[in-house]
Formats: C-alpha cells, structure tokens, sequence
C-alpha cells in the first residue's frame, strides 16, 4: 500500500491519456500480477491442506462405518471372514473388514475396523482403515501379521502410534478371539523406539536362538523387511511368537520415511455372541483400558 | 487480474462483495471436491505402506 502512495504522483501525470501507460507502469503492472499470482497459490496450499487434514478425514470416516457396520453384522450372522484353513492361501475380499483394532493408550474411543489388503495395500483400501498387507499373517497366527494405516487425514487411524510405548496393549477382535498384542521393548513404558524384545527364532540352517526385534523403528520406504515372519530377517520363522507389525508415514504429511511398530502377541480371550451384540468389552480387556488410563 | 475483475463486475458494492464470496465458494468447492481428490494420489505424500518382499 506505501508503494503506491509513493509513486502516485507520476502514475498521475499522463493522466490526460490513460492508455499513455509508462514503463513504469508496466513494471509495476507486471509484478502486481506475480503477487497477486503468489498470493493464490499460497491460498490453494493452504486450501490443501484444509483438504488433507479434514475434509478426507469425513470421507475416510464414511467409509470405515460401512466397513465396520458390515463385518459386525458378519459376525453377528455367524459368519467369519477369517474362519479359513489354519495356513495355506486364503481369499478373503480385499476392502473388507476382517477385524476390529482397539489400543487403549490411543483412548475409549479407539476402534478401526481392520480392512482385507493386495499384497500391498492400496490408495481405496486404506481409505476405508487400516489394512491388512495381504501375504502376511492373519490375527493370531505365528509370523508377522502386518497392518499399514494413515498418519495424517484418511480417518488417520494411525496419527498418534508413536504415543505407544514398550508393552502397550493393541488389540485385534475377531469373531472367535480378542487377541492381545504387547508393543515390542523391555522394560514395559520405555520409549519403544530401538528397544528390543527378542524372538525365538528358527533361520537357515535349523538353529534356533534368540532374534532382538525393536519395539519401534524408523525405516527406509523401501524397506519390505519389516513385515517378514521375524522383522528385517529374512529366511527366519519365529518359533511361537505371533508378531504384528504396523506401518505408517514418517514425518506426519510425508513420505520420505516409514514408521513401524512392532507387537507380539501377549494373551488371547475367547470373544463370543454377547460380547459381539452388547459392544461391551469382556472384562479381561475392559481391565487393559484401566491399566492404560491409570 | 482481481482489480479487474472487480471493475468489471456489476451492481453496487454490496452486490459486488456477494458476487465475489459466491466466486470464492465455487472455486473452492471445486478445489476440495474435484481437483484435490484428482491430485492428491500423485503427489508424493501419505504413502504408508513398504513394500512385500
């Protein structure tokens, strides 16, 4: 605004004929026209950013009660998408729900409907929640059940992971079980972060001995190794440990990074047609809300 | 280009401004529900997963 009172008085002068513009003129036409240009775009970002943080965030949230909604009545028909073989190749649909995911310390309130992934989830499937990569285990079985969420918009289901530390409970509801995962670290509240739990584990050659698997970790994007039966260790199988690995992006609104967190599974509750139609908890894991609030 | 169009634009002042909030609401109607949606995918933000080896 102090420009233009500035150069007012010469701008003035021609003003006889209008069109008799100087080179001023232009120069001043020339750069009000980069700034108001800039000034747009600065507003589109912000809009963007509206965009991500919200408004997918109402679409995200559409969908994943129509997933939720479906697997409930599933279960409540008496059917189970994942009563399939023990092992071998399954077929479940990918977008689907297969199971529910509670994590006390993330709040009351916490549940996402766990939705059947590809092999690599995609853009449509984690939309709807967070998904199963769909090579990997199934809830409860020993290996690697991996799980890939947003962080950031999307129904965001895994905006806060990094708030989980070492022996936090994340928990998987199917129709038949309440499977109950510890965040990998010892001892239990440390930061999870490079700490290590170690896993009984069978490698190449036969041996068995003791795999250290970090509770948390930053990652490469390309790094696959995460979701392997024994994380970042290939041709390894986990004697009896069930693992569950979950990944998002690192930092928030970017993809130069992964976030991964790595659980095992700890107990496991018989879940049952009351609990399924009351949306009750049993008390085994009304009492780890206790514990996480506490 | 916004002194302009504000010139051009009819009727007095009170019905300029209504004009243009309803321009504004349009363009950003149409940003959040059509080109951002568009967009978004390929733009390298939001990837979460790694992938199966």
């Amino acid at each position: 605004m102090s420009g233009d009172t500035i150069v007012a008085p010469s701008a003035a002068a021609p003003l006889p004929n209008p069109r008799h513009s100087t080179v001023g003129d232009k120069v001043r036409f020339a750069l009000r026209g980069i700034g108001q240009t800039l000034i747009t775009l600065g507003l589109v970002v912000l809009l963007f950013a509206v965009y991500e943080v919200w408004i997918t965030n109402i679409f995200a949230h559409r969908e994943q009660v129509k997933v939720y909604n479906a697997l409930h009545q599933e279960w409540l028909n008496g059917f189970d998408p994942l009563s399939l073989p023990e092992t071998g190749p399954h077929s479940i649909p990918p977008g689907s729900g297969i199971a529910v995911l509670y994590i006390p310390r993330l709040g009351a309130d916490y549940h996402f409907a766990i939705v059947q992934g590809s092999v690599v989830p995609d853009d449509s499937q984690l939309e709807k929640g967070p998904a199963h990569y769909a090579d990997t285990q199934l809830p409860g079985q020993i290996g690697n059940f991996g799980v890939a969420g947003h962080r950031v918009g999307k129904g965001e289901p895994f905006l806060n992971l990094d708030h989980l530390r070492s022996g936090d409970t994340v928990v998987v509801e199917t129709k038949s079980m309440w499977w109950v995962y510890k965040v990998l670290g010892r001892p239990d509240g440390a930061d999870p972060e490079g700490n290590m739990t170690s896993i009984a584990s069978k490698c190449g050659d036969g041996s068995v001995s003791g795999i250290p698997v970090p509770g948390r970790e930053i990652v490469d994007p390309s790094d696959g190794d995460v979701l392997l039966p024994v994380p970042s260790h290939p041709g390894c199988t986990p004697t009896t440990a069930a693992l569950m690995t979950m990944t998002t992006c690192h930092p928030k609104f970017t993809a130069s990074q992964r976030m991964i967190v790595h659980a095992q599974l700890a107990t496991q509750y018989k879940n049952n047609r009351h609990w399924i139609s009351s949306g009750k908890f049993p008390p085994q894991i009304a009492a780890l809300y206790q514990e996480a609030s506490a | 280009m916004y002194v302009w169009i504000w010139r051009h634009l009819p009727g007095p002042l009170a019905v300029r401004m209504l004009q243009v909030l309803v321009a504004i609401s349009l363009v950003s109607l149409l940003l959040l529900f059509v080109i951002f949606p568009w967009i978004e995918p390929h733009l390298p933000i939001n990837k979460v997963t790694v992938p199966k080896k």
